[in-house]
Formats: C-alpha cells, structure tokens, sequence
C-alpha cells in the first residue's frame, strides 16, 4: 500500500513540475457533483480497506479508497453506523469521496454533518507530501482543524488517502409519520417541533405531504408518536422514502430540469421559486429549474445559499456551481489553497473557477 | 515553565501606535499606564504573566475594526482576549502588542425560539445564554466548567467542550455563523444562518485556531431543547481499572450517555469537604454516568447503565432521586478545579485526551509519575470521551517545583500521544504546550499550519507564538529528544 502512496506522491510532484493538472477520482459515483473535472484522471480507489474499528472507541480509520457499501456493513456488525446518512450514489462510492463532496442525508438536521464526525486525515498534498491532522479521539484542539476542512473541499486541497470518523450506535427504535399540510403550515410545525424535546431525525415536505422520521429509545419514540398524531407508515415503505431521499431516487429528482439545492435558516419562508422538496427541518430545500441570478439572490436574501446540484455542464460553466463569495473570503480560498497545493494542480475549477 | 513569546518581538513605535488608537478610540478604552494594564498581564494559565505593549477595551465592531487596520498598517502584534479564563495562555498578552478586550461587546442581539438560534458578541457569558433561552425551554449546549465567566468569543477559539459534549457535541457542533475581522481590518462572514455555507468550511476551521486567523465580533449559536429530565447514575469502584472497564462497557451497550465523567480518589477527597457532594470516600474511583430526554426514555436508560456498571464490578451504585441532588453530585465535578485550588499553593491542569480503553493503565502511569516527581495529582476525567484532566499540584514559591510540574505533565501527555491520543482535548495550545506540538507533529504538519496562518494573516500579527511552534523550535525539541533518548537507552 505504500509503494501505491510514494507512485502518487511522483506522479504529483511530476505534475507540480510540469504545470500538469491532476483530476482525482474515487468511485466516480459524485463526479457529476461540483464544476466539471479537468487535468489527467487521478484514480485513488485502489487504496482501501478498514484500518482499525473499536466500537467502543466509537471510531473507525479506513483508506480513502473503501467503498461506503463496505464500510457500512462492517459497521452495522457491530450495531453502528454513520449517522449522517451520506448519499452513496451508486456501489462504488468511497469514503474519501464521500468527506472530499461533504454531502449528508435525511438524517443530518438531528445529527449533523460529516465534517461533524470526521475525527482525522492522512492527506498528499501538492508537493507529494503525506500530511496527518486530528487523530482518533473525539476531542483533540491541537493544530488547526484540517480535517474538517476538508469536508466538502472537491479535492481542492489535496488527495485524501486515509479518513477517522466518529461512529454511533443505530437507534433502537425508529418510526415515520404523514401529515396532509401546506407548504407554509410545515414549516411553521417542523421549527415549533424543532424547538421541544422530540426525537426527530428526519423531515421531508413534498407536494402537500409532510413526513416525519422519529428515532431514538423505543419509550421516546413511542411518546412522540402519541404526541405527535400523523398517519404511521408501514416500516418498508417508510425506508423506502428515506431511502430514495438520500440517493436522490425519488420522483421528485427525475428529469432533466437543473436541480437547485438551497441552504437556508429554517424559517425562512417559502420562496415561491418552482417544484420545492423541503428536508432538513426547513434548512435544505430541494428545486426544480429556476433562474440562476433569481435563485442565488433569492437564498442569499433569506439568509442562505444556493448550489446549482445538477445541471448540464454548460448551465454549470455559465452560472457556476457554488454560490459566488464576498471578496474577503475569495481571497482567504484562494490563499487557502495554494498553502496546500502551490502550483494548483488538484480538481481545478472543481468548486470555484479561480481554487 | 518557557515563554516563547520572547522569539517573537517586533519593532513597534509605541508613541505612533498610542496617538494613533487615540484618534480612533474613547479615552476610556485605551490603557496604557502599567498600573492599568497589570490585570491584563496573564489568562487563567498564571504561570506566565506578560505585559502587553497596550490595552484596547473597544465597545463595537467599528472600533475592533480601526484598532486591527492601524495595527496591520503599523505591523503592531494584536491578542484578542475574552473571560480570560483560558487555561493554555492564548490569551497571554504579547510584550510588543495590543492586548484587545472584547469584554465590552457583551449583547446578546436576539434570541429566537422559532428557529432555534441566538446572535450574541464575543463577550457575553456562556451560562447568560442558556439563561436568556431558558424561557423559551431551550438552552446552549456546551458547558465547560468555568461556563459561569467564560465567553463565547473565547469558547469558539478554543472549540471549548464540557462535561456533556460526548452527546450534544461540543462549540464546533453548535456553532452555525461566526462574524469576524481579518487581521487587515476586512469584515468577513464564517458559516452562515443555515446549516452550512459555500465554499471552504472556514467556521470548522476557526473554531479552535486560538486567536490566530480572525478576530470574533458576533457569533450565531445553536440553541438546544430542553430535555424533559435528566438523571445521574454515580457509581463507586474500588479498583480504576473496573471503573475504566465500566466506561467501555457502557459504550459497548450502545449507550451514548449524556455526560460520563470519571473522578480518582484525590479528587473526591478535595472535592467532598469542599462542596457536600456526598461522594463515596471509600472508593478509589467514582463515576458519573448522566441520562437525559423524556421521563420513559430516561427510566429505560438509567435501567439498562445500572444493569451495565453493576457487571462491571461496581462497589456501589446511588441514582439521583430529584433535580437537586442530580445538581449536587454534579456541583462536586464542576468544582474540582476549584476544590485542588484550595489544597495547593499553584496547580497544572493537563488536558491530554486517550482511546478510552487506555484510561485505567494511563491513570496507574500516572499515579507511578506521581511518586517519581514527588508531586501530588488528582485526576478528574470526562471519560466519555477521553479526555483527562490531572491537575498537577505544586508550590511556585519552592525553587524547582514549577520546572519539575512542567515536566510531569509533559511526560503525561507524551504518553497520551504515545496512546494514539492528543496534547489537548479542549484547553488548547496557546503558550502552555506549544513545544509539545512538536512530539504530536511532524515537520510537514508543522510547516502546513504555518502555511495556513498566512493564508488568513500574511504579516502574522493575530496572536504570535502561539498555538504552532516555530519549525526551528520543532528540530531544536526533537535533537533534544534525540538526545536524551540516547542517554536513557545506554546501560
């Protein structure tokens, strides 16, 4: 495994000589995520399997190339998993993929965020050189916060070879409800309920219908449940719904329309921009077609942003994927970036034109 | 102990710098008599006390923003400092720099119940924001122990924690938007009022960067609901190893517990006369293990813990039977800090963090440490989640006894990294432990870290020698290692 590691760092400083770009690719499941990929193909999926997991540490360390797939039943043997629900998009997708897009699922407004259970990376940077930030424990303020960092970063910054991440033990209990309700109604109860003590770790408003995931102790679920009232779904159904949220497998994703993802403050109000899909409590808010500047200034009006998901390469080349920056901060990427890849030779243009 | 504060002058023209903070602030909030500046000189790690060049107490954003760009323009070193209570020096003024108070940007802007949220500046209080959400039947998670004056400034450049963050996370985890200052003065936006923001996840990384990439004038925090109850399971052991054992099993159950904390026997014979707590005296180590949400799952979960340390070995077992004496077997934890104070001239608090299955054989480390440097030690753990606190008792006024302090905790926490842990799990860097980044990283690290300071702060003039030791420093501590090393392995 080590020889794969000094032939990337050659071909890498090869490239830094030679002004040679690079296009890294794990699964390749996300390569349809972010600006389109450019420079010589940088396949990095080889280097995989689990390196350490003591369920009692919460904590396992797996090379960059291990298939989520993989990843995710050696976990559930021990009862565990990733609570963030990333999107696997397809068998092949690998865990440094999955830090590298930073993309979480339903379960994300109850639990968070990849970057809040990434723990450590072993990371090439732009010179060939193995660099080590965090490490395996869950509190650890010594150095700057590389691994976090690094969620959602493309690739920008350098080519993840090794991923440690908190892991939890899967809820024992775990029910969904429905509820017919407006647009406006549902976000109005999804930040009331946010504001009590309910287990709820999934919401999903679509086309009048409202769903619910409660998960937790079989006694707190229960409780809710009678709190709460809703239609209970049938558990298979149920998974299926989630399911098709996090691949994106619901008809809702279907068709050729650009799909807009918007991050916004949970009360912000309906924005009246197109087909809406609303998950995350009101802060991820799923749209069909819309115009560009319309769409970007309507997000950031409400307090958010908006990121241009899928879409030809053309609409993303004219528009950009990423909601563009103030200065202040283009200034602090574009430094950013070349503190880890001097000569810029990582996914360029993967998240912004100038990275 | 060493201040490196020292390699990092700079040639500053005081008498431009005062008249020109003198234009841009009140008379009031400019110190620059000795007498006036004397309380500023150190933060909670008082082993080292340094007067800063100037103090600057702005009252707003505004003022933040003219004291930085006279400073950059001036090349003049800036210490943004909070609460103080800062147990690593990274609030330790600089002797060339403007020490910056953002004591008195104490607002809290809004609370608001709807979206779970509330905007506060630097300097407000931890525990004053849970209390201004309390009505509401919210409240902000993370509660490290000084929470009564620590800030929320301070708390984001430390990422502090506390004793229930294995559940609810710790600042990075409830953070949602900091707004800040560059060192030049550029007013700039780190997450937003969403659940994430475009680009780089630069609020991640500002949590925890100690003052050296930004200067924090509001921050956005998450504000959590309530549970319904919560109730404490202590357990006495009369072997570490079996409370050790017991804090592995718990996770090994899929408990998450809210809060899971382990005390040595010096730390509850300090605490006990000291607060009431009515822990067992007996015990060699006790254990408190915290369940919270509704009354049905609390029951449930307290069942299942029981049944769990029971196996364990458990000496004795007592649950808390009402809100108060759940808050008096906390009250014992939250002041061991304070109890260890009372039995000694000076203390160190350590903050290594370890794999949690290392805990009983680190604790016999450092009992035989203990005798080896003839220094008393109690030990206070968040062993949920790793992290220990030895508080390392000494007396300043004993030639010697500082130095050799000093070096009992650093061997502690060569050991924590030695068990694949860290030299901080929440206290941070500062000027305490910076030459033992040097054992944590290598010379790569090192030098990226310093690549990414520049990237915010091209002069390096937030907070200098802290945090990141020079890597001439780095191979000077490493041939010293080296060396010693050599000596040790020759017969």
């Amino acid at each position: 495994m080590d020889a794969l590691l000094d032939e990337w760092a050659g071909r890498i400083r090869e490239a830094a000589g030679h002004g040679g770009k690079l296009a890294i690719r794990g699964g390749g499941s996300k390569s349809f995520y972010g600006g389109a990929e450019s420079g010589e193909p940088f396949a990095v999926g080889d280097y995989r399997g689990i390196v350490a997991h003591e369920p009692t540490e919460l904590v396992v360390t797996a090379r960059a190339g291990t298939r989520l797939v993989d990843l995710a039943a050696a976990l559930a043997e021990k009862g565990q998993w990733l609570p963030f629900e990333p999107p696997v998009f397809g068998p092949q997708a690998t865990v440094g993929g999955m830090l590298a897009c930073g993309l979480s699922g339903p379960r994300r407004q109850a639990m968070g965020a990849v970057r809040d259970f990434v723990l450590g990376v072993r990371l090439l940077d732009g010179r060939g050189e193995v660099l080590t930030f965090g490490g395996q424990v869950m509190k650890n303020v010594a150095g700057y916060d590389v691994p976090r960092l690094l969620a959602g970063s493309l690739g920008t910054l350098g080519v993840i070879i090794e991923v440690s991440l908190k892991v939890l033990p899967r809820p024992v209990a775990e029910c969904s409800l429905r509820f017919a309700i407006d647009e406006v109604a549902a976000l109005q109860r999804l930040n009331q309920w946010g504001g009590r003590p309910l287990p709820i770790s999934a919401s999903a408003w679509h086309d009048g219908v409202l769903t619910l995931r409660l998960s937790g102790a079989a006694a707190a679920v229960a409780a809710a449940q009678r709190t709460l009232a809703g239609e209970l779904l049938d558990e298979p159904v149920a998974d299926a719904f989630w399911q098709s949220l996090r691949e994106q497998q619901h008809t809702f994703f279907a068709g050729d329309a650009p799909l807009w993802r918007l991050g916004l403050p949970t009360v912000a109000p309906p924005l009246g921009l197109g087909p809406t899909l609303i998950e995350w409590g009101g802060a991820q808010r799923w749209l069909r077609g819309g115009e560009a500047d319309a769409v970007r200034a309507a997000a950031a009006k409400a307090g958010g942003h908006a990121t241009l998901f899928r879409a030809d390469a053309r609409l993303k080349a004219a528009v950009g994927v990423f909601q563009p920056l103030p200065d202040a901060l283009a200034r602090i990427h574009r430094n950013l970036k070349l503190a880890f890849d001097p000569q810029r030779i990582f996914n360029p243009g993967r998240m912004y034109p100038d990275l | 102990m060493e201040n490196t504060l020292a390699e990092h002058r700079r040639n500053v023209d005081r008498a431009q710098l005062i008249r020109r903070l003198r234009a841009v602030l009140p008379a009031s909030a400019l110190l620059a008599e000795e007498e006036e500046m004397r309380p500023y000189d150190c933060d909670g790690l008082t082993a080292i006390r340094q007067l800063p060049l100037l103090v600057a107490l702005p009252e707003n954003e505004e003022q933040v923003q003219a004291i930085l760009r006279i400073c950059h323009e001036l090349r003049a070193p800036v210490v943004p400092r909070g609460a103080a209570t800062g147990l690593s020096g990274g609030a330790t003024p600089h002797p060339d720099g403007v020490l910056v108070s953002l004591a008195k940007l104490k607002k809290i802007i809004a609370v608001d119940p709807l979206s779970r949220t509330a905007i506060v500046q630097p300097g407000v209080r931890n525990l004053a924001v849970s209390e201004a959400a309390a009505p509401y039947g919210l409240y902000y998670a993370p509660d490290p122990s000084s929470q009564i004056a620590c800030t929320i400034g301070g708390n984001v450049a430390e990422n502090a924690g506390g004793v229930h963050c294995l559940k609810y996370g710790l600042t990075v985890h409830n953070v949602l938007r900091v707004r800040g200052l560059t060192i030049a003065g550029d007013i700039v936006e780190f997450g937003s009022a969403a659940l994430d923001a475009p680009g780089y996840d630069l609020l991640a990384l500002l949590n925890g960067s100690e003052g050296l990439l930004a200067m924090i004038t509001e921050v956005t925090v998450r504000l959590t609901p309530k549970p319904e109850l919560a109730q404490v399971v202590i357990a006495s052991f009369d072997d570490v190893r079996k409370a050790g054992d017991a804090v592995a099993s718990i996770i090994a159950a899929g408990i998450i517990p809210a809060g899971l904390e382990m005390m040595d026997r010096k730390a509850t014979h300090a605490v006990e006369p000291y607060v009431n707590a009515g822990y067992d005296l007996q015990a060699e180590a006790i254990l408190l293990c915290e369940s919270d949400g509704t009354p049905e799952e609390v029951a449930e979960e307290i069942g299942r813990m029981q049944a769990v340390i029971e196996r364990s070995g458990a000496a004795g077992i007592r649950v808390s039977q009402n809100e108060a004496e759940r808050l008096r077997f906390w009250a014992g934890r939250k002041a061991a800090f304070p109890a260890v104070g009372r039995l000694t001239p000076d203390y160190l608090c350590m903050d290594g963090t370890i794999p949690r299955r290392r805990l009983a054989e680190m604790l016999e480390a450092i009992n035989a440490l203990s005798e080896r440097f003839g220094l008393r030690c109690a030990n206070v753990f968040h062993a949920g989640d790793g992290n220990l606190h030895p508080l390392i008792m000494y007396d300043a006024n004993q030639p010697g006894e500082l130095d050799r302090a000093a070096a009992f905790g650093a061997e502690i926490l060569e050991l924590s990294v030695r068990f694949g842990g860290t030299i901080t799990g929440e206290h941070g860097v500062g000027v305490e432990k910076i030459m033992l980044m040097a054992e944590q990283f290598g010379l790569p690290e090192i030098d990226a870290f310093h690549r990414l300071k520049t990237a915010f702060d091209e002069h390096g003039l937030l907070n200098p020698g802290k945090g990141v030791p020079t890597l001439a420093r780095c191979r000077e501590y490493r041939q010293a290692r080296a060396g010693t090393a050599t000596a040790s392995a020759r017969p």
